[in-house]
């Protein structure tokens, strides 16, 4: 049995992103592609990603944005703890809120929280944040694999795929299980590339691959796309320079010192 | 009878604390909450060997991160080797004023960092942007010794977090925060990371400034539509060397040893003192940062 998925979270309404992996996961000839969630923020006009998602048939999981979003909550439930960090956030969120429409609010608000499929013998668990919050950050630094493991145990999966932070990474549990940050698609992770990725997660008879696929996009297009929309320079350099600008205080120390900020 | 405080159940044991200095500090702080100081033997040091039974446990238990605290945790000499035991199994936070930290310190902790998959975090106690701020709350020397130390872990591949109790009166927190960071650049830290506590107002901040009103409690009322999740009863508790405390906050409260291994200290506790209010009107303020900002 051969079995191939596209995974990615974050899309942050960076639509010449999305158009790309869409692209790029097709002519890889993946059975689905999964979204975990977030599909607003920091990006302009978001609704552009709505018609992607539902032309192309891609399943998504509610994110806390959408979350917020659809349930016309004041904040975007991020997580952030810092005043800067906040303030950013919310800039970000009432520009999304203001310019998503009502169809897509309503679409947002129906999302599952979690997706559950079977790859082969493999239950899979597709969440947003963690299976049990749905903004929880799950860093790779600070996330423990008897903690994962443990979730896998509570929530009864194989495999735990999940986003929220910005950042990939994966790790190969005991007992054959896996637990795999998929990445975001909105904007790079911090690490002065450019470009974003998505995961592909592959089963041939009976073996786990899992790939992080970078792929670049048209990043100029969007950093202009942002300044005729207002939205704030530091998102804009984010884009143009792949260093994150905002959003900071909630990395851990290992993840902060790779950055530039 | 049923009293009339909130009863809060340990959800998860997400954060596992070490009251690993005791109460045993080089400083007496003006605001320190648990009296800790140089001749405070109400809790002594941990060894390795009393750590490890609880972090094993802990273990067990699904428990996410490692909080080590005192007193100051760079006085035991076997902080080092608890730390290097500990990053094995997750990440691992010290809470210090930073000022016995050397050269060979800090090359050490970078050598456990490195060693380590996970992030060993350091958060280093300042109360002022001028020496005279900060010394006038935490001692004469102070400010050099901790700038120092600051120095040195940053040098040595570390952010460390600067956590600012506010003991200023009035609402200019941007301009003082912008302070912090300009002095901490000019010393050598350039890239600070700061985090703001409120005071509790027991131990010696009651003498330093005032301890709580009357009204300063918390309420079942209060709890409605409240995430429970931002109290840290919810998802911590404190290891010391006279048994497993409900958090860090309460411990110089008799009630808040819940007993001597983790599994008795994970029942439920009742929200009676008031230092709770603090924590119920800031939340998550003891862990590096919360989790998230509630559920949906």
């Amino acid at each position: 049995m051969h079995r191939k998925l596209a995974l990615f979270g974050g899309v942050y309404s960076n639509y010449l992103a999305l158009k790309e992996v869409i692209k790029d996961a097709q002519r890889r000839k993946v059975d689905e592609i999964y979204c975990l969630g977030d599909l607003g923020a920091f990006g302009p006009n978001p609704n552009k990603i709505f018609p992607l998602l539902v032309k192309n048939n891609i399943k998504v999981v509610q994110g806390n944005y959408d979350n917020s979003i659809g349930n016309d909550l004041e904040d975007c439930q991020c997580g952030y703890t810092d005043p800067r960090d906040n303030y950013f956030a919310k800039l970000s969120y009432d520009y999304t809120y203001n310019n998503t429409s009502e169809e897509f609010k309503a679409w947002m608000n129906e999302l599952p929280p979690e997706w559950r499929l079977d790859l082969g013998d493999y239950s899979v668990l597709l969440c947003h944040g963690s299976p049990r919050k749905i903004n929880e950050f799950l860093w790779e630094t600070t996330t423990p694999t008897h903690f994962l493991e443990k979730l896998c145990r509570d929530y009864d999966a194989d495999i735990i795929c999940a986003t929220h932070t910005g950042i990939h990474w994966s790790r190969k549990l005991t007992k054959n299980k896996y637990f795999i940050n998929v990445g975001v698609i909105g904007r790079p992770e911090n690490d002065g590339n450019t470009f974003v990725g998505y995961t592909l997660l592959e089963m041939d008879n009976d073996q786990i691959n899992i790939q992080y696929i970078p792929v670049e996009y048209n990043y100029k297009q969007l950093a202009e796309e942002m300044r005729k929309e207002k939205l704030p320079e530091e998102f804009i350099e984010t884009i143009l320079t792949g260093w994150w600008t905002t959003c900071l205080e909630v990395l851990p120390g290992k993840e902060r010192i790779k950055g530039k900020y | 009878m049923k009293s009339n405080y909130p009863e809060i159940y340990l959800d998860a044991l997400d954060n596992l604390w070490f009251q690993v200095a005791g109460t045993i500090c080089n400083l007496s702080c003006k605001h320190c909450f648990n009296n800790s100081g140089p001749l405070n033997h109400a809790f002594e040091f941990m060894s390795l060997q009393q750590c490890k039974p609880y972090i094993d446990e802990a273990v067990e238990m699904g428990v996410k991160e490692f909080y080590f605290t005192g007193g100051e945790p760079f006085a035991n000499k076997e902080l080092l080797q608890i730390l290097e035991y500990t990053l094995q199994f997750g990440p691992a936070t010290v809470l210090t004023n930073g000022m016995l930290i050397n050269e060979k310190t800090a090359q050490t902790l970078n050598k456990l960092s490195s060693n380590s998959i996970y992030t060993l975090e350091l958060r280093i106690s300042m109360d002022g942007y001028t020496e005279e701020m900060n010394d006038n709350i935490r001692g004469k020397g102070v400010f050099k010794k901790t700038m120092n130390g600051l120095k040195l872990l940053y040098e040595n591949g570390f952010l460390p977090i600067v956590t600012i109790t506010k003991t200023w009166k009035g609402f200019e927190d941007d301009k003082i925060l912008n302070e912090f960071i300009d002095t901490l650049k000019e010393n050598g830290y350039k890239r600070p990371r700061l985090k703001i506590l409120p005071p509790l107002k027991i131990g010696r901040e009651v003498l330093r400034n005032k301890g709580y009103e009357n009204y300063e409690y918390v309420n079942e009322e209060m709890l409605q539509d409240f995430d429970v999740s931002q109290l840290i009863c919810s998802n911590s508790r404190l290891v010391t060397d006279k048994g497993v405390y409900v958090c860090p906050i309460l411990l110089n409260s008799k009630d808040a040893n819940l007993g001597n291994t983790l599994k008795e200290a994970s029942k439920g506790y009742e929200l009676k003192h008031q230092a709770c209010y603090t924590c119920y009107l800031y939340g998550a303020i003891c862990s590096n940062f919360s989790s998230g900002g509630g559920d949906a």
